[in-house]
């Protein structure tokens, strides 16, 4: 009877939508078992990490929403190297995948992707696969110093972790004997199988509960679902093809990031050609990382509500000449990507405001400002292993054609900062003001965000071996419509000599270093701002 | 003063002002009880707890001056930081730190929007300030307290005409000295000030959460002290001259006086009195493990009880401004009841998102304008339309006074926001409501269930408030539980469990301490501070017995997150320390499977509750079926099990004596609430007329 028919198809709809939702709460308890048992401050404070959960060919069905646009793209294509590297016919139930590729993984050795088969039965029906940035993979450690990936750690190949449920105590081994901190490493690894195991456990019961024998209608449903919406949300978009280049700080001298971005009925296609060749130091971005945060920033302007899968990804392809600094290849070093892969959001949405003029913000600080201080007794005879401080920092994001830009907040990165207070009690440092810089923001109808200032030491008797990462120095985040560019970032010692701004440098024991994070460009003409928005800068001290 | 808030003689009154309803409920000696469920008046929430309790003493000849107690729960704080309807306030922080609750953690809750807003800053930059001085993380002075520069800036406080002051120094969990030698100064220059210090407030460390934690008791600090003060004066005015009691957000008693200081604490003390409720009918009934599914107008509420006590946290979040998204609020360090708690109140309103997906919530109708199906100017399509649609609630058996249900406008909206989007037909409309409210539940339930490392198989559940019995069998079905308990009074548990919380007092503070050297004598003498500390404001309210539990949250060296391990009783010595890192290594192996070998372990912060004792009877004995109940009527309802409508028994619960059994499919109806069975559940009624639900074994 078709009215029954009918009946039917309305169930089967309520029904697919519950399971989806049932998928995606999986894969957030997955992410926070992870959460939860980390050792390194950049996962459980930052939430620098991703998970998901894969079908059998190792497309992505459903994703967390964790801090890191970095992971997106970068994680959906490692499973499938995953599965090609491994071979299909080596794969059992009990097995835990590992890898720290760059080029495989996402995009520099501090980043571990643990990926694990889920069987019922005899049979293969998925995967689950998570990320996280550990503290340390030897070499010389977190910054952009070495010359070549080999200086830069250990490089573990896609292998076995565990086969059949038996750990692999060979290569624990090797990963104990060439890491800093052996125990944190290695724990946040067991952290990651951990929470794949979780994923694996509520999946299998989801199955049996809802009657499947695997993933594979579900998935279709979701991909199908998500091609639909975001062809839908492309619509809106005019086809043709759309410049931008953006100009940043680099290493030593600076660069130029060009893209060519062409918008078809078939997607959305980003080349790189003519950027920047690539630097000697550990900015190099491979171009899975730069995939991810172009796919990030278009996700973000056109489709915000859609959940990331293999279909919602499909869409946003990208390419550059080998050699070009968006697209790094072995031998490159390419510890500090997120130096210059951060911008390649912003890049990309400056080349899509001409189709969307109406949507896209002005551009904004880009990358964190990261630092890591290895601190030491002044004495040098003093045993006293040094401690190692990370930090990550934010200055101001781009003002929105509607709305001022965030004050000292992550974009497009979206981790978190760590507690000036935690900070202070695990490592011999102080931090004497981390608070809103004046002035910073760009003006315009609506302003750019404002950065911060931070001034920090060693307390009496250390001295800092200080790693800086910073850029939009000497090139500020840039205004939009007719909006001011965002104040240029700083950084000096307390007795105003100007400090690297990238590379290792020392704070001796006494002094003081000061970061001037950069502030976002500002949106539409200034003359336009509402008199009451400018009176309240001027009230709360935004602007002076 | 009375000896325990339990054993009266008299009459006792428990008032819950929530978000949606007002609930009162009178206790007499016996144990029996009148209750009273109203919509909330917002503008004045005294008029809702005073009609309430007037009208009910009339209707059942109830006398105001027999009354012994009245204990009162309040959302009145959590909506002043909601709605920022505080005092003008300023906060004063050490020098280059007075944006700390502007900048917060610098990420963004939501990552997938480009036009996202964060949470305004509850104290505007201009109303915060900076003082010269500062301590290190142990405490010591690395910059000494500027007296001149403080003098000028309170000399500038009170000339501006601030109501409140909220003062956070850096590091003041580890010495307060600067803070209070603040205060001081400040009480000294403008003594009608009401300032709140934050190392009394929350001493635990973590600027952002801490500022805001102070911020948040200033700011609402006036309000609440002109609320309660009021409210007792127009409680006395009636003739009810007996002592008024607060619950507070970690489920305890406190006077008026306390409750006036440290407001902070209030905030969502009502779903607080709800998990004792819980505790106490899983007591009664001998269940250790029991989930407590509490639904309102507004909100759910999941939370773990075990071995008949709630499971509590540190720090929650209040006033989420998008969508109820984590991060999105404000922090809060204060001891709380653990709970989840959801956009999915009868009143939440459902929506299609750009994926066609049914949505339900955030958002609530509320008591104004209320659902479509209230018929008092609603249109949007909610929880309890669905409900109305699918036969469950009818105009003649709904509960709640003075509203008159109307199915035709609760089918209007469904059809208009969901069906015609969807294209599905009014009744399947309903039945996507229900279902997607039902999984957001129950995937709540888990997640809160993972958070805290239970496996929620072994778990009985209990369900109250007005909403909870129309949806607790799915629940229970969806997450596979054997039993599902409603008791009497589950309309108003929350109001009910007020009347049996404890005096209590939890109080925190961060020290920080590791295996490898532990500070045995600090820890000692934090143990000792906090003990006096909440035995302070247990004795203000009783002189009964107490009980003192000592708890201190632990870590491997480099990790984040908490184990919470209980101190042994006794004084705090090296075998008491010895003791804590093994109780910590056997609680991680539950938590995540595996301990880590050789690692240190950190003390990070400390706590103690004193509580004063309840009596708990033994557990009843469970009753058995002895007749099936005769249904009153029937009608035409919607049964999940079989996924149609189907002619359903209609029980007065009333009428049902213990052992009554009621068979599904059968909705059970009293004055507060309705208890929905699926074909293939069975209720029979206990000893004290709580329903116990099983699943039939045919």
């Amino acid at each position: 009877m078709s009215g029954n028919t009918n009946s039917n198809n309305q169930n089967s709809e309520v029904h697919s939508q519950i399971m989806w939702n049932r998928l995606i709460s999986i894969v957030e308890e997955q992410a926070l078992t992870l959460v939860r048992t980390a050792f390194s401050t950049s996962v459980r404070e930052a939430g620098d990490l991703s998970a998901g959960v894969f079908d059998r060919e190792g497309r992505l069905v459903a994703q967390a929403v964790t801090g890191t646009p970095g992971h997106v793209n970068t994680m959906a294509a490692a499973v499938g190297h995953f599965i090609n590297d491994i071979g299909p016919e080596r794969i059992y139930s009990g097995d835990v995948y590992i890898t720290n590729d760059p080029w495989k993984g996402t995009g520099h050795l501090h980043d571990i992707t643990v990926t694990t088969p889920v069987f019922t039965g005899e049979t293969l029906i998925g995967f689950f696969a998570s990320t996280a940035h550990v503290v340390d993979v030897g070499g010389r450690g977190y910054g952009p110093e070495a010359t070549e990936i080999y200086e830069e750690g250990i490089r573990i190949p896609i292998m076995k972790w565990a086969e059949r449920g038996k750990l692999n105590t060979d290569l624990v081994n090797i990963i104990r004997n060439n890491v800093r901190e052996a125990d944190q490493v290695v724990g946040d690894i067991h952290g990651l199988a951990a929470s794949n195991e979780t994923g694996r456990r509520r999946l299998v019961a989801m199955l049996d509960e809802f009657e499947m024998d695997g993933l594979d209608d579900l998935a279709e449903f979701i991909f199908d679902r998500t091609r639909k919406a975001t062809f839908k949300a492309l619509e809106g978009v005019k086809k043709g093809s759309y410049k931008n280049v953006m100009r940043v700080d680099g290493y030593d001298h600076p660069l130029d990031l060009v893209v060519d971005l062409a918008v078809s009925d078939d997607g959305m296609h980003a080349d790189f050609t003519g950027t920047s060749p690539i630097s000697k130091f550990g900015i190099n971005v491979p171009i899975v990382y730069a995939q991810a945060y172009f796919t990030y920033g278009m996700l973000v302007a056109l489709a915000p509500e859609l959940p990331n899968n293999y279909a919602s990804l499909l869409p946003f392809t990208v390419s550059a000449p080998p050699g070009v600094i968006l697209n790094a290849t072995e031998p490159d070093p390419v510890s500090v990507r997120h130096v210059i892969g951060h911008f390649v959001t912003d890049l990309c949405l400056g080349a899509i405001a001409q189709a969307l003029p109406e949507r896209i913000p002005a551009e904004g600080a880009g990358a964190l400002w990261n630092f890591q201080a290895s601190a030491r007794s002044a004495d040098l005879a003093d045993p006293r292993p040094p401690v190692e401080v990370l930090m990550f920092n934010s200055g101001g994001s781009g003002a929105r054609p509607e709305i001022d830009g965030l004050t000292a907040t992550a974009f497009p990165s979206g981790v978190m900062t760590m507690s000036a207070e935690a900070t202070e009690q695990v490592g011999p440092i102080v931090i004497w003001r981390k608070e809103i810089r004046p002035d910073s923001g760009g003006d315009g109808e609506f302003r750019g965000g404002l950065g911060q200032v931070i001034e920090l030491g060693p307390i009496d008797g250390y001295q800092f071996e200080f790693s800086a990462m910073f850029d939009r120095v000497d090139h500020p985040a840039k205004g939009r419509e007719g909006g001011k560019d965002g104040a240029a970032g700083k950084v000096y010692l307390d007795d105003g000599t100007p400090f690297p701004t990238k590379g290792v440098e020392i704070v001796a024991a006494g002094r003081r270093i000061i970061l001037e994070l950069p502030g976002g460009g500002g949106f539409g003409d200034p003359a336009d701002r509402d008199p009451a928005a400018r009176e309240n800068d001027q009230v709360q001290g935004y602007v002076s | 003063m009375s000896t325990d808030s339990s054993t009266t003689n008299g009459l006792r009154i428990g008032a819950d002002v929530g978000g949606t309803f007002t609930d009162v409920v009178f206790q007499r000696p016996d144990g029996t009880f009148e209750s009273s469920k109203v919509l909330t008046t917002h503008g004045a929430p005294e008029e809702g707890i005073l009609n309430g309790i007037l009208t009910l003493a009339e209707e059942h000849n109830l006398n105001l001056a027999d009354v012994e107690q009245i204990i009162h729960g309040t959302t009145l704080a959590t909506n002043a930081l909601i709605e920022r309807r505080g005092a003008k306030t300023a906060l004063v922080t050490t020098e280059g730190f007075r944006d700390v609750i502007e900048t917060r953690t610098e990420g963004r809750f939501e990552q997938y929007d480009l036009n996202i807003v964060l949470p305004t800053p509850l104290i505007e930059r201009k109303d915060r300030y900076v003082v010269t001085e500062r301590f290190n993380a142990r405490g010591e002075v690395l910059i000494p307290f500027d007296e001149a520069g403080a003098q000028k800036l309170i000399d500038h406080i009170a000339a501006e005409g601030y109501e409140a002051v909220a003062v956070g120094f850096l590091h003041s969990y580890r010495n307060p000295d600067h803070e209070r030698l603040f205060r001081d100064m400040l009480l000294a220059t403008a003594p009608d000030i009401a300032v709140s210090i934050s190392s009394e407030v929350s001493p635990q460390m973590r600027e952002f959460e801490r500022f805001n934690t102070v911020a948040a008791n200033a700011y609402v600090q006036p309000l609440m002290a002109t609320y309660l003060h009021r409210l007792a004066a127009e409680l006395e005015e009636r003739g009810a001259t007996c002592p008024l009691y607060l619950i507070h957000s970690g489920g305890g008693l406190i006077d008026v006086e306390t409750a006036a200081s440290f407001p902070v604490r209030l905030v969502e003390s009502g779903p607080a009195g709800g998990a004792i409720f819980a505790a106490e009918i899983a007591a009664r009934h001998g269940r250790d493990r029991m989930l407590s599914y509490d639904m309102g107008g507004t909100t759910a509420k999941i939370a773990l009880i075990e071995d008949y006590t709630p499971q509590t946290a540190r720090t929650f979040e209040v006033a989420r401004t998008t969508r109820f998204k984590k991060g999105s609020g404000m922090p809060i360090s204060i001891p709380v009841i653990e709970m989840i708690e959801i956009g999915a109140g009868g009143g939440s309103i459902a929506s299609i998102d750009a994926l066609g997906q049914i949505r339900i919530g955030p958002h609530s109708a509320g008591s104004e304008p209320g659902p479509a199906a209230y018929d008092l100017g609603g249109e949007a399509p909610t929880v309890t339309d669905a409900n109305v649609e699918l036969g469950r609630l009818h105009p003649s058996t709904f509960g709640a006074t003075n509203i008159n249900l109307s199915p035709e406008r609760a089918a209007a909206a469904l059809v208009k926001d969901v069906g015609e989007p969807l294209g599905l037909n009014v009744h399947t409309a309903a039945v996507g409501v229900a279902e997607v409210v039902d999984e957001n539940m129950t995937n709540a339930a888990r997640v809160h269930a993972v958070e805290n490392g239970k496996d929620l198989a072994e778990f009985s559940m209990i369900a109250f408030g007005g909403g909870a019995p129309l949806h607790a069998t799915r629940l229970m079905d969806k997450l596979g539980l054997a039993e599902l308990f409603v008791p009497t009074g589950a309309g108003v548990g929350s109001a009910i469990g007020f009347l049996m919380a404890p005096f209590a007092y939890e109080a925190v503070r961060s020290f920080y301490t590791t295996s490898e050297d532990f500070d045995i004598a600090g820890a000692a003498n934090v143990l000792d501070e906090l003990t006096a500390e909440a035995e302070h404001f247990v004795r203000a309210g009783t002189d009964a017995p107490v009980t003192v539990e000592r708890v201190v949250a632990m870590r491997y060296r480099g990790q984040g997150w908490e184990i919470p391990v209980p101190v042994p009783p006794g004084p705090f010595d090296s075998v008491a320390a010895d003791s804590l890192t093994t109780a910590f290594i056997k609680a991680y192996e539950t938590f995540f499977g595996r301990a880590i070998d050789d690692l240190a372990i950190e003390a990070v912060s400390w706590s103690v509750r004193v509580a004063s004792v309840t009596n708990r009877p033994p557990a009843l004995q469970s009753v058995e079926a002895s007749a099936v109940a005769a249904a009153s009527s029937s009608r035409s309802i919607y049964d999940p099990v079989l996924g149609e409508m189907t002619e359903t028994a209609i029980i007065e619960r009333d009428e049902l004596v213990v052992g009554s059994a009621v068979n599904g499919p059968a909705i059970i109806v009293e004055s507060q609430t309705t208890t929905v069975l699926g074909s293939h559940h069975v209720a029979v009624v206990q000893n004290d007329l709580t329903l116990l639900i099983t699943r039939s074994a045919s």
